[in-house]
C-alpha cells in the first residue's frame, strides 16, 4: 500500500508538471464559464456539458494514458529492476493520472457552478450526477487505454485501437443500436434497451444524465420506460453497478498482463 | 553465485535463449559479448525479472527465481539508455528511488560526488543531456550497495572523464567482492576490465573463459581481434 502511494505521488507531480491537465481543466473551466455566460440557466448548462462530457472525456483519458504509459516504457523497466510488487507499480501509475485527470474535469467544470451558485442550487443533484459521472468516465477510459497499452507493444497501433475504441464507443455503437432499433422496430425493444447501453460506458452515462434532465419528456414512452427504470432505486444501483464494471474489468485486465508482461 | 540452467524464451516463433547455461561466480567481472540479436538484452532481462522464461531456472545467491521480487535488493541495473520522467528533476527521481527502498539508509554517494551530479540536480530531466541522464542512471545502479552489478553498455553516452571515473568505480566494487555483469561493444574496454567473456550465439553460449584464453585461443593480440575471428567462426 505503502509503494502504491510512493509510487503515485511521484507520478503526480509528472503530470503536474506536464501542464496537460492544468490546459485541460482551464478548458472546462472556461467552457463551462461561457455557457453560464450566454445561456444563464444551470439546467441547460448540464444539458450541455453533458453531451460535451460524453465525447471529451473518453478521447482525453485514451490519449492521456496511452501517452502516459508508452512514455514511461524504460522508466517502468528501471523499477522493475528495483525490488517492488508490479502490481504495486501498476496501482500507483493508475492512481498517478487518474487523481490528476479526474479532478482536473471535476474543478474544471464545477468551479463555475459556485460563483454562479445562487441560481445553480435547484440543479445540484444533477451537477453532483454530472461530476461524478464525468469522474467515474475518466476512469473507465483510463483502465482501457492502461489495458490497450500493456497488451500492445507498438505504440502506433497502441494508439490506433485506442483511438477506434472511442470511436466506437462515442459514434458507432449509437448507429449499430439504431439500426437495431429500425431493423426490431415492430417489436417491444424497451427492456432490450436498457440491456443495450449498459454494455456501453457511455450510453450508460448518457441515458444516466438524461434522465435526470428534463430532456427525458422529449423520448415519449421510451423515455417513460427509460426514467421509471434509471429513476428507481433498483435502476440506479444497477447503473452505478456497470459503470463500476466498466472500470474494474478493464483495470483487472491490465493488471494481470502488466503482472504476466515481458518487458 | 548465479546459476543458469537450460534457459529457454522464445518471443512469438523467435527463438531468443535456445537452453542457455551459464554459472557466474562472485566477485568477478563478466563481459557479455555477442552479435545483435544473439540474446544479450533478453538474457539480462531475465536476470532482473523483467522478462520471464519459458523454461530453465536462474539461482541468484541461493535463491531461485520464482516470481518473488525480493532478490532484486542484491542486484543494481543501469539500462543502456536512462529514460526518466521528464517533468521531474534529478533529485525528485533519486529521492523517489530511496523513498521506494526505505529501509536501506545506507547509500554509495560515491558516484554523486565523483560526476559532481549536485550540480545538475536541481535541473528538469528534460533539459538533461543524454550523458548527464546515463551519469544519474549509473548512480542509481550503484546506490544501494548491490552485491551483484549488471551494466548494459554503461559507456556509451558518457565522456572520457565520466567512462573512466566509472570504469575506477567498477574496478573498485569488484575489488570489495561484487559480482558484475558487462555488456559493450567496446572491446578495448573489456579488455582492460574483463576477466571473464562469455560468447553468445543464436541463444547459448558458445565461449566462456578469461580473456587471455579467448585471445590465445584465437591467436589474436587485441581481443577486438579475438572477438571478431570468432564470430566469423560461427557465423560461417
Amino acid at each position: 500500500m505503502n509503494t502504491i502511494l510512493k509510487i503515485g505521488k511521484h507520478e503526480l507531480y509528472d503530470v503536474f508538471r506536464g501542464k496537460w491537465v492544468i490546459v485541460y481543466t482551464l478548458f472546462f473551466w472556461i467552457i463551462t464559464d461561457s455557457l453560464f455566460r450566454f445561456g444563464g440557466d444551470p439546467g441547460r448548462v448540464i444539458l450541455s456539458l453533458t453531451n460535451l462530457v460524453l465525447i471529451v472525456i473518453p478521447l482525453v483519458s485514451m490519449i492521456f494514458g496511452s501517452l502516459y504509459l508508452y512514455n514511461s516504457r524504460e522508466f517502468i523497466e528501471l523499477l522493475l529492476s528495483q525490488p517492488i510488487d508490479r502490481r504495486y507499480l501498476f496501482m500507483g501509475m493508475f492512481g498517478g493520472i487518474a487523481i490528476p485527470v479526474g479532478f482536473g474535469f471535476v474543478i474544471g467544470a464545477g468551479l463555475p457552478f459556485l460563483y454562479f451558485g445562487g441560481r445553480a442550487a435547484g440543479d445540484l443533484f444533477t451537477l453532483i450526477l454530472l461530476l461524478a459521472a464525468g469522474f467515474l468516465l475518466t476512469l473507465s477510459f483510463l483502465a482501457l487505454s492502461f489495458f490497450i497499452s500493456v497488451r500492445i507493444e507498438d505504440r502506433l497501433k497502441g494508439f490506433g485501437l485506442a483511438f477506434l475504441l472511442w470511436l466506437f464507443f462515442t459514434v458507432i455503437y449509437d448507429g449499430l443500436v439504431l439500426i437495431f432499433v429500425y431493423a426490431f422496430g415492430d417489436y417491444p425493444l424497451e427492456r432490450v434497451m436498457i440491456i443495450l447501453s449498459m454494455l456501453n460506458p457511455v450510453d450508460l452515462v448518457r441515458i444516466a444524465l438524461l434522465m435526470e434532465l428534463d430532456a427525458a419528456v422529449m423520448m415519449g414512452y421510451t423515455g417513460a420506460v427509460f426514467q421509471k427504470f434509471f429513476g428507481s432505486l433498483a435502476g440506479m444501483l444497477i447503473t452505478l453497478g456497470s459503470m463500476m464494471v466498466w472500470i474494474l474489468l478493464p483495470f483487472y485486465l491490465g493488471l494481470r498482463s502488466f503482472v504476466k508482461k515481458d518487458f | 553465485m548465479i546459476v543458469i540452467r537450460d534457459l529457454h524464451k522464445k518471443f512469438g516463433r523467435l527463438k531468443v535463449l535456445n537452453g542457455l547455461n551459464l554459472t557466474l561466480e562472485q566477485g568477478k567481472i563478466s563481459a557479455i559479448i555477442g552479435p545483435n540479436g544473439s540474446g544479450k538484452t533478453t538474457l539480462i532481462k531475465c536476470l532482473l525479472g523483467l522478462v520471464k522464461a519459458d523454461q530453465g531456472s536462474i539461482t541468484v545467491s541461493g535463491q531461485s527465481l520464482n516470481g518473488d521480487w525480493a532478490y532484486k535488493k542484491m542486484i543494481g541495473y543501469m539500462p543502456q539508455w536512462a529514460h526518466f520522467p521528464e517533468n521531474l528533476t534529478a533529485r525528485e527521481i533519486i529521492s523517489m528511488i530511496k523513498d521506494l527502498r526505505n529501509g536501506e539508509k545506507n547509500w554509495d554517494e560515491e558516484l554523486y560526488h565523483s560526476f559532481n551530479l549536485g550540480r545538475e540536480a536541481h535541473k528538469k530531466i528534460r533539459t538533461l543531456s543524454g550523458g548527464t541522464k546515463q551519469k544519474v542512471g549509473a548512480y542509481l545502479a550503484f546506490l544501494f550497495h548491490p552485491q551483484i552489478l549488471v551494466l548494459d553498455e554503461p559507456t556509451a553516452g558518457l565522456d572520457p572523464m565520466a567512462s573512466s571515473l566509472l570504469k575506477d568505480k567498477i574496478m573498485k566494487e569488484k575489488a570489495a567482492g561484487k559480482t558484475v555483469i558487462i555488456t559493450s561493444h567496446i572491446m578495448s574496454e573489456l579488455q582492460e576490465m574483463a576477466e571473464q567473456i562469455i560468447f553468445l550465439l543464436d541463444g547459448e553460449v558458445k565461449f566462456q573463459g578469461s580473456v587471455q584464453n579467448m585471445m590465445a585461443d584465437n591467436k589474436a593480440e587485441k581481443l577486438e581481434r579475438a572477438v571478431a575471428a570468432m564470430m566469423g567462426r560461427y557465423s560461417s
